[in-house]
């Protein structure tokens, strides 16, 4: 016994000198969480903010998006259109992946063609591509079938794979779940990236380290990341109010105030580019669920004009919201190329009798009926807008059926059929943000064109909204190289559906996360999360 | 009794394909996948050809069908949210749940029937009042509650324990354990007492029940007249008398467990297959659910059949042949 305890304090006595006189390379771990897994490290798997930016930590772009979302030289030192259908990226000499093997042209190229290939779902970013080709050791061209002034923009999101190692382990293209095959690339990666993967276990924890051969001069200082996904929302607060996790990155509103008392975590809130609106179904000649028959209250702008006027998104953020909401009037955000500053203001509101004597002259004295859809897991506080927003029509006399679902039965629901059809709604909620692209055009040409199966524009223009002078507009815009030209259509093309009171936007929700008081990170304004500029103090 | 067996074993792969059938049936009602498996940009008609190629256009039994035709070869699918093989992603997360389960059950036992022993020998003592009325937190808390308090306490206020997650753990083959390191078994203590807790209480009512009711038994008395110890009595006699019963509900508790891990896991962010579970089921992941479901309906199916046998074994008047009939346990 007496031994035993002796023997013990030697050994503790000479761990602390050993701790003493160890070298002052201190271990910087990372730990933390988000609700829910990074679904796949393979890059292209999925076109979501989530794993895109958890991905570009491992897969370096050409081009990658700075603190403020401008591009930045990454892989490509030199990019530009050489002519309107002709694109160049020069890329940067001496990288090495993290097999140590060098990235060439060739690995460009492969790896755009496997990003716009079978199973990726990176495909929305190749439309207007005819072909990628190397030229010379350095350089590679793409020549488009049409002038796109965006390419380098949505091409910001796609990391680089070495080829070698696709082709090695048979993961070419990336997983295809309409066949039942699984995918090396799913659980592996090999990029060029600051970090490296160390260890992947699906749905248990994901660990990183850096890579001491990265092209670029760290600024982070971690020497090692673990990513956990915890999937309760109290558990990720206790967790890092207990310091077992360092940050965690989607805070859930209803913590936010005791996260901010805590003395040793902090909270970081900024506007996201996603922009909540509401839709009117303008295409139907008769609404659904109401009580009007044989005309489309929702056709008239008087009518749209009406309620827009009446929702308070300004109660809305200080009751739904609890201050954490940016309202706009606009369908895109701050951040976004193409938002219009001057145009971002909401007419004043309407008083209750301003907004039943509008629509008396438009021919509803009495108010009408309608229904509304509405989510209740994918915005934040989505279903208590839409309540908020049927108490406010009330008070006008428009009365509001609203059902409220999870998000897999309610996009199912609302969004268009396949043949661009409508889908089954007459008034509704949706967010967007032009997350490829971060240009306004991505939105007009999804939410605000006339849906048309051929030119395939309009998607996601779930109430059918149609000016074709905005068309032909958001057409140009499209393949406009001359910015102030393409500027000027911009501004004429937002001014046309702020007038015609087309959407009611409400607002940009806050992207709010939480850290250790000791951690320092730079929160971007699209919700990604770039390790690299994490410091542990 | 093989005619027993091969009947028990008939209508257990009928039940399976009732509960895969009721399954799929309901799977629509979890609404569309699509939506979250492509990106924010795919066109309709993208996401219609995919719906399409996936067999979500397909009437539920033709669905069904093909699945089980799939599941009868081995394999299961790929998951639609992470593109990995179900089988291994629910053969990865099994051992995290089944050592839960197993800590869980454990602490029922060893904690819950000492409790009920006492209770029942001393059913007017005011430790047994206090251990009473303790145990009817374990009866009326939600387990969600139960484990978030264990977590304020024990991880935030005290830093005694890890909040969430498995701690370290060691890999032995495919199977990753928690019990050969330190913070693996720190790890496993909270959701071990968040799911424990219900079964606990169980069973200290079930034993202090029993244990009342053989306290007054005629033998107990003769046992008293022999002279015999209270430690020979109560233990020797009285508790042994009771474990039948505690037995059998144990048995059919761990299948509960197994399955109602659901909460636990997801309140400690637990890697096992109950977290899985809710993580497809947020995402309309079919392939996952569906293996889920067959594979507890397999549990359940099992643990009853082997209950069935071990009743056929001890009890003779049920090998008459007229078992069918006579039911009711």
């Amino acid at each position: 016994m007496h031994f035993n305890l002796r023997h013990s304090l030697a050994m503790t006595a000479l761990a602390c000198a050993t701790l003493s006189v160890a070298p002052a390379v201190e271990a910087k771990t990372f730990k933390w969480a988000n609700s829910g897994d990074v679904s796949s490290m393979d890059p292209y798997a999925r076109q979501e903010t989530f794993l895109l930016t958890f991905n570009s930590n491992i897969y370096d772009p050409l081009i990658r998006r700075d603190k403020d979302l401008k591009l930045e030289p990454a892989l490509a030192t030199k990019w530009g259109q050489s002519d309107p259908t002709t694109w160049f990226f020069d890329i940067r000499p001496n990288v090495k992946f993290h097999d140590g093997t060098p990235l060439t042209a060739d690995d460009i190229v492969f790896s755009l063609n496997r990003a716009n290939g079978p199973g990726s779902n990176m495909g929305s970013n190749f439309v207007s591509v005819k072909e990628i080709k190397k030229v010379g050791d350095n350089r590679v061209e793409v020549t488009t079938k049409y002038p796109d002034p965006l390419l380098a923009d949505k091409w910001a999101a796609i990391g680089m794979m070495s080829k070698a190692w696709a082709e090695k382990n048979n993961a070419v293209n990336s997983a295809d779940m309409t066949k039942n095959e699984e995918n090396f690339a799913t659980r592996n990666a090999m990029g060029t990236g600051p970090f490296m993967l160390k260890e992947r276990k699906a749905g248990e924890r994901t660990v990183l380290v850096p890579n001491p051969n990265w092209w670029d001069k760290p600024v982070h200082n971690l020497t090692e990341v673990i990513f956990t996904p915890v999937a309760n929302p109290a558990t990720r607060v206790a967790a890092l109010k207990a310091g077992d996790i360092d940050m965690t990155y989607e805070v859930p509103p209803a913590d936010t105030e005791s996260l901010k008392k805590e003395a040793n975590v902090k909270v970081l809130e900024g506007p996201e580019t996603r922009v909540v609106f509401l839709g009117f179904d303008q295409e139907r000649p008769e609404l659904l669920e109401s009580n009007v028959k044989g005309k489309n209250p929702f056709k008239d702008k008087k009518v749209r004009e009406a309620i827009h006027r009446s929702v308070d998104v300004d109660a809305i953020k200080r009751t739904v919201m609890r201050g954490q909401s940016f309202p706009t009037n606009l369908m895109v955000a701050p951040g976004i190329n193409g938002y219009t500053k001057d145009l971002d203001k909401r007419p004043a509101l309407l008083k209750p009798e301003e907004a039943k004597k509008m629509l008396a002259d438009a021919g509803y004295p009495n108010g009408f009926e309608v229904g509304m859809d509405c989510p209740n897991d994918r915005y934040v506080n989505d279903e208590k807008i839409c309540q908020a927003v049927v108490a406010m029509l009330a008070r006008i006399g428009v009365k509001v059926n609203l059902r409220a679902q999870t998000r897999n039965l309610y996009f199912a629901k609302i969004l268009r059929k396949a043949d661009l059809s409508p889908g089954e709604t007459s008034f509704y909620m949706l967010g967007w943000s032009p997350a490829q692209t971060y240009d306004v055009h991505n939105v007009f040409e999804a939410l605000i064109q006339t849906p048309n199966k051929t030119t395939k524009k309009g998607q996601f223009n779930a109430g059918g909204y149609s000016n074709p002078a905005l068309d032909k507009l958001a057409d140009a815009m499209e393949q406009e190289t001359d910015k102030a030209k393409r500027d000027a259509m911009i501004k004429d093309a937002t001014k046309l559906y702020v007038d015609d009171f087309a959407y009611i936007p409400l607002h940009q929700q806050a992207v709010v996360w939480a850290a250790r008081k000791n951690i320092d990170l730079v929160q971007l304004a699209d919700n990604s999360f770039p390790l690299r500029f994490v410091n542990v103090k | 009794m093989l005619a027993f067996i091969l009947r028990r074993i008939l209508q257990s792969i009928a039940v399976l394909l009732a509960v895969g059938l009721v399954a799929f049936s309901l799977f629509r009602y979890v609404g569309d996948p699509i939506n979250a498996m492509v990106g924010q940009d795919t066109t309709m008609e993208q996401r219609e050809e995919l719906r399409q190629k996936l067999g979500l256009n397909d009437p539920a039994p033709i669905q069904f069908a093909k699945f089980i035709a799939n599941a009868a070869r081995g394999n299961f699918g790929l998951s639609y949210r992470t593109s990995e093989p179900v089988g291994r992603m629910i053969l990865e997360r099994m051992p995290a749940t089944l050592e839960l389960s197993f800590c869980a059950a454990l602490f029922a036992l060893f904690v819950g029937v000492p409790m009920g022993v006492y209770t029942g020998l001393y059913p007017r003592h005011w430790t047994s009042r206090l251990l009473q009325a303790i145990s009817l937190i374990g009866i009326s808390l939600p387990t969600f509650l139960i484990g978030i308090l264990l977590i304020l306490i024990f991880a935030v206020s005290l830093h005694w324990l890890p909040s969430f997650g498995r701690g370290q753990t060691v890999q032995i083959g495919w199977w990753t354990t928690n019990f050969l390191t330190v913070k693996g078994l720190q790890a496993l203590i909270l959701p071990s007492i968040t799911l424990g807790l219900f079964q606990l209480t169980l069973l200290m009512r079930l034993v202090r029940s029993e244990m009342l009711e053989v306290m007054r038994a005629d033998y107990i008395k003769f046992a008293r007249a022999r002279g015999l110890t209270n430690r020979a009595i109560n233990f020797g006699h009285a508790l042994k008398n009771t474990l039948v019963p505690v037995i059998t509900v144990t048995g059919l508790q761990l299948g509960a467990l197994i399955a109602f891990a659901i909460v636990t896991e997801t309140v400690f962010a637990w890697p096992g297959v109950g977290q899985l579970f809710i993580q497809s089921v947020q995402f309309s992941d079919i392939p996952v659910m569906a293996a889920y479901l067959l594979l507890i309906g397999l549990l359940f199916v099992l643990i009853n059949l082997t209950v069935d046998l071990l009743y056929f074994a001890v009890d003779p008047r049920l090998r008459g042949g007229g078992l069918a009939r006579a039911g009711g346990h």
